[in-house]
């Protein structure tokens, strides 16, 4: 395996929307923010890769226009995944253990503004049985939360208790559109939005964007003094019917947490991609979280959670957690489908 | 099909070969800062395109960003509305709702002042006299109709200046 390591991470100040400027508009500030972070110039860049949904544009081949924000002529390598950005870092991870790159881009934008989000959302569901219903991703994830409430899972109280937190943690960080203290009687005295889940047990709707630079070798160890390496990749995803699986747990994160040795040496940190307060209970149980990790130090998806773009965002915050020092050992969490169907999980370490 | 054992009720009823999904979603689209600026200045009657300050070079439409040095594109040049012909194809080909009379020619010009071309029509000439480096100026809609679109220029036509050197346009040829 070679090394490689998160050395740059760049993010726009999430906000509700962004109606001003184009996607490319949003995303060039930041590329040459990444890139200056790095210490590189573009033409250093080996492999650049990209995670959005044209649903969220409503145009097709948007992510190919997107290219001019980093600037494809003379022509580059270059992919995309219709998924969050974490995952466009696990194709660029592959292609640098294939040994065909050393340096890598990947960058990820969701505006959710142009459209309305729990129609479009709706549209990644089969389309046989759910599509015909426009079965939102609110009501799903309240399916999920009831099956848990029920079962004794976990309790409205801890999941009012993931939103004050989260939102406490986010006053520390100035890309986050949702901060504050707020006191958990009190978001329980708040009246349900889609039952069970409160307002504040669902996310924010945002535009936004991130860019991380990946390095391997020899590139990570001169353009950084302080990689955040990364030593456990792994994702796995579920069945599509919601009827075939326990909603209760995430099975697939278990098993790509255990894939990516997440449990193999104490962790300090986790970055959990959870959109709703009851996912983040149902992950720290999971990946196995002692009650001693720092859970969401940026605050989360709960507080900013630009589609496409929230993963990607997790990995950079761990990484940067790590390339500070605030943590040696950081876990990096990524969703993707209704109900945490697909999950993603990163190791990321120090020296 | 044959294999599966049906239900006697289901026994001789017409299989499901196909279903309907109808789905319709709105968006609203943000053609961002440059784009805008350059609607807002057809709109005037005015092509304006953007200078990369790495490069130099001028893009038309401008996007905000240079594809060659990723860097936004900020500074304004005003354009002729005269250009070359730096390719061209004739179309025989009716297109749904096509309102053209066939053949017509298609053409990149490269208006003066910019380094890439757009993409327009040909007219008032013979489709087979058109050719690389024609000059040709834009034929605009009636001043009342002029409206935030590129179909405020009618279509492009020979202006009767002498061809373009070739090194004048051989990038974008």
């Amino acid at each position: 395996m070679r090394d490689v390591a998160i050395i740059s991470f760049a993010q726009t100040k999430h906000q509700r929307a962004v109606s001003d400027i184009n996607e490319v508009e949003m995303l060039m500030p930041i590329l040459g923010e990444a890139l200056d972070g790095a210490g590189v110039k573009k033409d250093r860049v080996d492999f650049v890769c990209s995670g959005s949904s044209d649903y969220l544009a409503g145009q097709p081949f948007s992510f190919v226009m997107s290219l001019d924000a980093f600037g494809p002529w003379p022509p580059i390598s270059e992919s995309h995944v219709d998924m969050d950005g974490a995952w466009a870092v696990y194709e660029a991870w592959v292609k640098m253990q294939a040994g065909k790159a050393d340096i890598a881009l990947v960058y990820a934008y969701g505006k959710s503004s142009p459209g309305d989000i729990r129609k479009v959302l709706s549209r990644q569901l089969d389309p046989y049985y759910l599509g015909p219903l426009w079965v939102d991703p609110v009501s799903l994830a309240a399916l999920q939360a009831r099956v848990g409430l029920e079962a004794g899972a976990f309790s409205a109280e801890q999941m009012a208790e993931v939103a004050a937190a989260s939102r406490r943690n986010a006053k520390a960080n100035p890309y986050a559109q949702l901060s504050g203290d707020a006191e958990v009687a009190a978001l329980l005295s708040e009246p349900e939005f889609v039952a069970p889940l409160r307002k504040h047990d669902c996310p924010p709707i945002s535009d936004g964007a991130a860019v991380v630079v990946l390095a391997a070798d020899g590139a990570a160890r001169e353009l950084s003094e302080h990689p955040a390496w990364i030593r456990g990749f792994d994702h796995r995803i579920e069945p599509h019917a919601l009827g075939s699986r326990d909603l209760t747990t995430s099975v697939s994160t278990k098993q790509a947490a255990a894939k990516a040795g997440v449990g193999d040496k104490p962790v300090d940190l986790a970055e959990l991609h959870a959109p709703f307060t009851h996912q983040e209970l149902i992950l720290r149980d999971a990946l196995g979280l002692s009650d001693g990790v720092s859970i969401n130090p940026s605050g989360g998806a709960l507080c900013a959670n630009p589609m496409m773009t929230a993963g990607l965002i997790r990995m950079g915050e761990a990484a940067n957690r790590v390339t500070n020092g605030e943590a040696s050992r950081a876990v990096a969490h990524a969703t993707s489908g209704p109900c945490l169907q697909q999950n993603l999980v990163c190791v990321l370490e120090g020296e | 099909m044959s294999d599966i054992q049906l239900p006697e009720r289901l026994e001789g009823v017409e299989p499901v070969r196909s279903i309907r999904t109808f789905a319709s979603l709105t968006y609203q689209y943000t053609p961002g800062r440059a784009a805008s600026r350059f609607l807002k200045e057809v709109e005037r009657k005015r092509l304006v395109g953007q200078r990369c300050p790495v490069c130099k070079k001028v893009y038309v439409p401008p996007r905000g960003s240079c594809p060659t040095d990723g860097v936004a594109t900020e500074e304004e040049v005003e354009l002729g509305h005269t250009g070359t012909i730096v390719s061209f194809c004739v179309v025989n080909v009716p297109f749904m709702a096509n309102l053209m009379e066939i053949p017509y020619v298609g053409a990149l010009i490269q208006l003066d002042g910019s380094d890439i071309p757009i993409m327009h029509l040909i007219q008032e000439v013979p489709y087979d006299e058109v050719h690389m480096g024609m000059r040709v100026e834009a034929v605009w809609v009636p001043d009342g109709e002029i409206s935030h679109t590129l179909e405020s220029i009618k279509y492009f036509r020979p202006n009767g200046e002498p061809d373009a050197p070739y090194d004048s346009y051989k990038e974008n040829a």
